[in-house]
């Protein structure tokens, strides 16, 4: 008979899912799937709409990153244009993109994953989120709060508001930064550093209570995939492509973004719309790859920052070759707001940083752009093609959480596989298969560019199809 | 020898108020500070009445008028605010937003749109008829400017300053009533159009973002409507 356990408290994820775990004739867990279960077609409604639109458009997708989305699809249409837009504009797309990647990896952190360390996986539902973090340590709550706070004040003074802002446009940016501005973002960076140390310090203090959850949460082989300088550091706006192996071996480097389609097949499966891409010269879904903080910080050769190349260092010892454990993703991510913190300062000591020859400008030169940058889960790509006047004819997207997808329905087995018991859903193993794609950031809303609220929905499956038993949030 | 002026008296919301007899409505009441919305009519173009927003009851007459084009009568008493004005002005507006579409969000006149902002300032916070969602094309063929016909409420003040100031009347309208459409010349591409001057003037007056200059990021395309008044002096004087 099924049973239905009501759970209030909301899922600590971006956008919702479902996810169905398949039980044999034994009552071994066989196989486990993540459902994303709407469809948005944002790629088609984008068709017969001006180039110029398709930064604000495409940053609709999303409200937590639509930094992100405007960053990926200026530099695709930038490639329309066939400039090279003024260094002080790509430096302040930079602070930006960064500013974003502070923001958003606090809020994944702090808000959505930090009750789940330190109240533990299976404390009460009730108290496990940000306001049981509040009442049992209200300094982490708080770093929490300022830190994303400052990452979004960043883009509201650069860009005039913090949620959709249409500052980012085809050959720059709109505004030049002014000096008052700029003394502002300085005079926060000091305690926004101090305040990711001590995350980083608490952090790893608590890592040894969750070894359990180290060995179990994705830990498997999988290439990563995400961009690098020239030279190979960290590198989240420009650079180019690499690849690299389970062992930490690089396989493919230095790949032009814009030959993304000779290394990425994105292939479709009839139980979900979120499409998994794969590695194209490995196959699917044997190429399974991994983007995002982890993956950035197994790719690159140093971060390039003082401080955060101290952290990477350490962080790369946890595992040798690559580091494996997708509950790292959290990890990686303080190293990042490090990283992200210390560049944004470097940039904004640049001397030619308060240039105001901020926007090349022209008419769509070309018919075909491609944009790639580092969101702060992964690798986002915008394709476009227009026609010549400039109008949308064909576009493609393919976002981080994309990426991830073949990586998070293994992950969700490997987890359901350890921690399912039995044909009853307990809330230890629930927190923890979601804790499981928690550890990702999924922003589902994003990468099925989909509409609506999915609630998480977990149905245990007997081996002929019979639901045992099933759980919302 | 001029005729002399006559001078009408009239109550507009129970106001007394004067008004030169060949003035309408609008004009007193806009000299006199109070309120009635407009989307066609713009100063220095031809009122043709056609957006029905600045409809006003006047006594004793049982339809409703458009102050655009009504003139002032003495003894006139003309009410602009009652609950029916508003309610139908609201629904007018639920009917121009349904008809095509008007993603604010999106739009690159967000913020500096006057449908928007008289919704907004009417207090439009539903639209209760369906949404047509029309395909409708976009038309970038021309070298400076866009028409995108998703964007607009056929208000015809294109056509109208094309014709009466520009004098090139590029702009007319093809077609009737839901399938009505602004053109380019005998419906060709904009950008293939031998009468069009490029001047521009088309794209400041229109009210809503069915017409803009390419290459400005979205919601930050101002309309710049000051050559308008200057514009109809002159022409004026020299007649």
């Amino acid at each position: 008979m099924t049973q239905q356990i009501a759970i209030d408290p909301i899922t600590r994820i971006e956008g919702h899912a479902k996810i169905t775990i398949q039980l044999d004739d034994q009552g071994i867990v066989r196989d486990a799937r993540l459902h994303i279960t709407q469809f948005r077609g944002f790629e088609k409604l984008c068709e017969g709409r001006r180039f110029g639109e398709m930064p604000a458009l495409t940053a609709r997708i999303c409200g937590i990153c639509p930094v992100s989305h405007l960053i990926a699809s200026a530099k695709a249409c930038d490639a329309l244009l066939a400039v090279r837009i003024p260094e002080t504009a790509e430096k302040l797309r930079r602070i930006f993109n960064l500013a974003q990647l502070v923001q958003s990896h606090a809020l994944s952190f702090f808000h959505l994953s930090s009750p789940d360390f330190l109240l533990g996986m299976d404390a009460d539902p009730a108290a496990r989120n940000i306001v049981g973090v509040i009442q049992a340590n209200p300094q982490l709550a708080r770093d929490g709060i300022r830190l994303r706070q400052f990452g979004q004040q960043i883009i509201e003074w650069l860009a005039g508001k913090r949620i959709h802002p249409s500052w980012v446009v085809p050959g720059g940016v709109a505004q030049p930064l002014s000096a008052d501005k700029r003394e502002q973002m300085l005079a926060g960076i000091p305690e926004a550093i101090d305040i990711t140390q001590r995350a980083l310090q608490w952090f790893r203090g608590v890592l040894h209570q969750f070894s359990e959850e180290i060995q179990t949460f994705a830990n498997f082989p999988t290439l990563f995939l995400g961009l690098v300088t020239e030279t190979g550091a960290l590198e989240h706006y420009d650079g180019v492509l690499r690849v690299v192996d389970s062992a930490g071996n690089v396989i493919a480097d230095r790949i032009n973004p814009d030959d993304y389609q000779d290394f990425i097949g994105e292939a479709v499966e009839p139980w979900t719309y979120l499409k998994f891409p794969y590695y194209k010269p490995i196959g699917y879904p044997e190429g399974i790859y991994r983007v995002g903080p982890l993956a950035r910080l197994n790719l690159a050769s140093r971060c390039g920052t003082p401080l955060a190349d101290e952290a990477w260092a350490e962080f790369r010892t946890l595992e040798r070759g690559a580091v494996l454990s997708s509950f790292h993703y959290h990890y990686a991510r303080l190293i990042e707001i490090l990283y992200g913190l210390e560049r944004i300062q470097q940039l904004l000591n640049e001397p030619d940083i308060l240039s105001t020859n901020v926007q090349a400008v022209a008419g769509p030169n070309r018919t075909e752009g491609i944009g790639v940058a580092e969101a702060p889960r992964g690798t986002l790509i915008h394709h476009y093609r227009i026609d010549k006047d400039g109008l949308v004819t064909w576009a493609n997207l393919i976002i981080a959480t994309g990426h991830n997808n073949l990586a998070m329905n293994r992950g969700i087995l490997q987890a359901a596989k350890h921690f399912v018991k039995g044909e009853q859903i307990q809330e230890g193993m629930l927190n923890r298969v979601e804790a499981v794609i928690r550890c990702f950031d999924p922003c589902l809303s994003c990468s099925t560019h989909a509409v609506g609220q999915m609630p998480l929905h977990v149905q245990l499956l007997s081996h002929d199809g019979r639901v045992l038993d099933e759980a919302r949030r | 020898m001029n005729q002399p002026v006559r001078v009408k008296t009239l109550k507009i919301d129970d106001r007394d108020v004067s008004g030169r007899e060949d003035e309408t409505i609008l004009e007193v009441a806009r000299q006199n500070g109070i309120f009635i919305p407009t989307l066609c009519h713009l100063d220095g173009l031809t009122s043709i009445g056609a957006c029905r927003l600045c409809l006003v009851e006047v006594k004793g007459v049982s339809r409703l008028l458009p102050a655009c084009v009504t003139r002032v009568e003495e003894g006139m008493e003309v009410y602009t605010q009652s609950e029916r004005l508003q309610k139908y002005r609201r629904m007018t507006l639920e009917l121009l937003f349904s008809e095509r579409n008007h993603i604010c969000s999106v739009c690159v006149v967000n913020g500096h749109c006057e449908l928007q902002s008289l919704a907004q300032t009417l207090g439009m916070t539903h639209v209760g008829v369906p949404y047509r969602f029309p395909r409708l094309p976009v038309d970038a063929s021309h070298e400076r400017f866009v028409v995108d016909h998703n964007r607009c409420i056929l208000c015809t003040r294109c056509v109208r300053v094309c014709d009466e100031i520009e004098g090139a009347h590029t702009w007319d309208v093809m077609g009737r009533g839901i399938d009505s459409r602004v053109i380019t010349d005998l419906s060709e591409p904009w950008g293939d159009s031998e009468t069009c001057t490029s001047c521009g003037k088309c794209v400041n007056v229109c009210p809503t973002g069915a017409l803009f200059e390419k290459g400005k990021p979205v919601a930050d395309r101002l309309k710049k409507r000051q050559f308008l008044p200057y514009l109809t002096m002159m022409r004026e004087e020299r007649r």
